[in-house]
């Protein structure tokens, strides 16, 4: 019981922040899944992570509300009606999401808050939509204190889009994240650039190729750290594959490619199928969530993300050679994109249950890292200090591994403040690199508060208070903290000069 | 056809609009006492006192030529920094063909290239062939230039340019002469013929702050204020066509009689921002 005494006597925790530990302390003291002694094993190296995701899991990982349906229909459980004006669709939506659970206990995704808005913004002055936008976004930042939340813009332009990009410049909130969904053919280029030139001040929005998300399931919506996710629906769970920790047992290339990978792979499929088989058979969430029972969300819009992370250091140990490294030799990538391959052969081979909106079947995820990873690269990212010298270079490869991810897989980018005076210039990297397949993007200033950690934000004068023991609003400083540090996030290449 | 090649930088912001290739030939018609990268004036001359300050032992001497081991440099710029002659052993003879296929590699994350110097009117024939090749790849070309080579003598070049970016660094010919130690009056032919054409890109105005560590009397040195005025007025009937880019003077790489001068504060560059509103130029940028 030490552990439980901890949190509730713990200095650098807020009430709040307890409260959910406690809840997950509680959780954890359940055995309720069938767990084979060879997944054990992987999970004591590590091979295969959890995500600490709890052990009787009674509520999805991610859940996408349809809220335009929501807005459209009002809510009978929450006793709200359709909204009719500005200040109704404000106050429906900030309740809604106070009930919209997720595996942070906040909700992860806001909708396509610009899409949400814009009809209730009739007749109404840029001034005065101005205020009320400012007192939502402020509300937002304050009571969800996790950095995992998300909203969505584009890939239209809208008035709404455009005061809320104005908005969060002025703000540097760092919640929500949010993202552009941008294509070319749809997106003006003025407004691209907009926000683009928006996110070199506040971190926001990061970009979305959305050409090629548009078709993976019809509506999608981003969640937290880039999870492209059926809207209606969601992900069960997250679990990931560690590949460094799973090559360290390996003994040589062609036995890991043959033996070993698959048989982590088929260990972590099972888990996660079991996984989901308790949250839909046992845990009631969709008998018994008002989300599900009004139809904001759907049991068969649900899929599972397989994460995947440490692509980079795995590939450099098991090509064994320093001078033939990721991302800056043929022969080493050639070599990750099998390793890359035997994965996506699995995911497209196994059966994953309950998984009717992705054809049955597990959908790869680059999961980002987490903030006890050391020596772990986000993941198929190049390590961070080792990026390629030329930013061309560095997305080109990006394009050749985001290919294999449907569920999300990114970029960031830290980038010289000159950009500011050029937002064009950033958008011509953006169009260059999505029509090579690069699926995602997202930039921050080298001089800017607000940083991208592995996907979500964090304000560096947060991370110095925590570092000094301070409790914080946000959960996130404390992942983001660690991981800024563990990662040594400050050696980001800086791009944009060269 | 071949030209010096100070450098080429693959990714760009700040080198017109949106990303672009830039490539700087070496070699300048004329002297600024401001030049920010006086390293780009001339050619190298082979005198060879480089040579012995290299740390990383990157060049030598062969015969009067300075031989430059890129695969051994460590970029550290002591060469320049000693080099008496306002030159850089690191300048490489290039064909156009050469440095266009190099410029191809950054296709499709850049929307055109801009040839900028030393002065890149001097190398009128290799950016034609340059453009060409560019230009059939559907990329912009731009040229980045002092304004004192003639580009209507010259106009198979601009045939293939798209815009060009005009140095104005005084309007007064004899300010003109001690700033830069040449004459101006082929600068406002060209800034004329330009904006005449529709290749008018911006025009770049340095601003310095008007006040001089030797005195008051120098003030004179350059009037941002005449000049504001000055381009104004010529070419009055094309302000909405282009951009007026009003710089901050920055010692960064300076050398020489203007090393130790100040910037002008933010409070002055909005004072001639808003004297150019009044002159009636649209689009006004401080950087």
């Amino acid at each position: 019981m030490n552990k439980i005494l901890d949190i509730v006597t713990s200095k650098n925790l807020t009430y709040e922040q307890k409260v959910v530990a406690l809840a997950h302390a509680a959780e954890n003291s359940l055995e309720v899944l069938s767990i084979p002694e060879r997944t054990h094993h992987y999970m004591d190296t590590g091979a295969i992570c959890d995500l600490d995701e709890g052990h009787a899991p009674y509520r999805p990982r991610y859940i996408m509300p349809d809220y335009e349906k929501a807005v459209k229909n009002g809510c009978e459980f929450l006793q709200m009606e359709a909204p009719k004006d500005l200040d109704e669709v404000l106050q429906y939506l900030t309740i809604l999401y106070r009930h919209v659970p997720s595996i942070t206990s906040y909700p992860v995704y806001l909708g396509n808050i610009d899409k949400l808005i814009e009809p209730f913004l009739n007749g109404v002055t840029d001034e005065e939509a101005e205020k009320k936008l400012k007192l939502f976004l402020i509300y937002l930042d304050r009571t969800i204190t996790d950095g995992f939340c998300h909203a969505n813009l584009g890939p239209e332009e809208t008035r709404a889009g455009r005061l809320i990009l104005k908005l969060e410049k002025e703000l540097q909130n760092a919640v929500p994240n949010l993202t552009l969904k941008y294509d070319k053919d749809i997106t003006p280029d003025s407004y691209a650039e907009l926000a683009l030139y928006t996110s070199l001040y506040c971190a926001n929005p990061a970009i979305c190729n959305h050409k090629m998300h548009k078709n993976t399931y019809g509506d999608y919506g981003i969640s937290s750290c880039y999870n492209i996710l059926p809207i209606g629906g969601g992900s069960y769970t997250l679990a990931r594959i560690v590949l460094p920790r799973l090559a360290a047992e390996a003994k040589g290339r062609e036995q890991f490619l043959t033996e070993l990978l698959p048989d982590c792979l088929s260990c972590m499929g099972d888990y996660m199928n079991e996984r989901i088989r308790f949250l839909v058979e046992e845990s009631n969430f969709f008998e018994t969530s008002f989300l599900s029972t009004e139809g904001l969300i759907s049991r068969d819009k649900f899929l599972a993300m397989f994460g995947v992370v440490g692509l980079a250091e795995c590939t450099n140990m098991l090509m064994g050679d320093p001078q033939k490294t990721y991302g800056h030799n043929e022969e080493a990538d050639d070599l990750a994109e099998q390793i890359m391959q035997v994965i996506a052969d699995y995911a497209r081979s196994a059966k994953a249950v309950y998984s009717e909106v992705f054809d049955n079947h597990f959908a790869l995820h680059a999961q980002v890292g987490i903030d006890s990873d050391h020596g772990i690269t986000s993941g198929v990212r190049i390590p961070v200090g080792m990026e390629p010298e030329l930013m061309y270079d560095h997305l080109r490869h990006s394009a050749r591994f985001h290919k294999f991810f449907p569920t999300g897989c990114a970029d960031i980018f830290s980038f010289d403040p000159t950009g500011r005076n050029n937002p064009a210039a950033m958008l011509d990297i953006v169009k260059g690199a999505f029509s090579l397949g690069d699926k995602y993007i997202s930039f921050y200033a080298s001089d800017s508060d607000l940083v991208r950690i592995t996907g979500y934000l964090v304000k560096r004068s947060e991370m110095e208070k925590y570092y000094e023991g301070e409790a914080v609003l946000q959960n996130t400083v404390h992942l983001g903290g660690d991981n800024y540090r563990n990662a040594h996030l400050e050696n980001r290449k800086v791009r944009g000069l060269q | 056809m071949k030209a010096a090649i100070n450098k080429m930088i693959p990714l760009s912001v700040v080198d017109g609009p949106g990303c672009r290739t830039a490539v700087f030939v070496q070699g300048c018609n004329i002297a600024c006492a401001y030049c920010h990268n006086p390293e780009t004036q001339r050619l190298c001359n082979g005198c060879g006192i480089c040579v012995s300050q290299c740390p990383a032992g990157a060049l030598s001497l062969s015969g009067k030529n300075v031989i430059w081991d890129e695969a051994v440099c460590t970029q550290c710029d002591n060469c320049i920094r000693v080099c008496p002659n306002y030159a850089s052993p690191k300048v490489r003879w290039m064909e156009a063909l050469d440095v266009w296929e190099q410029i191809s590699k950054n296709i499709p994350f850049i929307q055109g290239i801009t040839v900028s110097g030393g002065e890149c009117g001097l190398y009128p024939e290799f950016i034609t062939e340059l453009f060409t090749l560019a230009g059939n790849a559907g990329l912009s070309c731009f040229l980045d230039s002092n304004g004192c080579v003639d580009f209507t003598k010259h106009p198979e070049l601009m045939v293939v340019t798209d815009k060009v970016m005009l140095d104005v660094k005084a309007w007064d010919s004899q300010v003109f002469h001690r700033l830069t130690g040449k004459d101006n009056s082929v600068v406002k032919k060209n800034l004329n013929y330009l904006a005449k054409v529709g290749k008018l890109y911006e025009v770049r105005l340095v601003c310095l702050d008007g006040e001089s560590s030797s005195g008051p009397s120098e003030d004179k040195e350059v009037d941002m204020e005449e000049v504001i005025r000055g381009v104004a007025a010529e070419v009055n009937p094309y302000l909405e066509d282009f951009k007026l880019k009003l710089i901050t003077f920055r010692n960064y790489g300076v050398r020489g009689k203007m090393e130790n001068r100040k910037s002008p504060t933010q409070n002055q560059m909005e004072k001639l921002k808003e004297l150019a509103v009044q002159c009636g130029f649209k689009e006004i940028q401080i950087v």
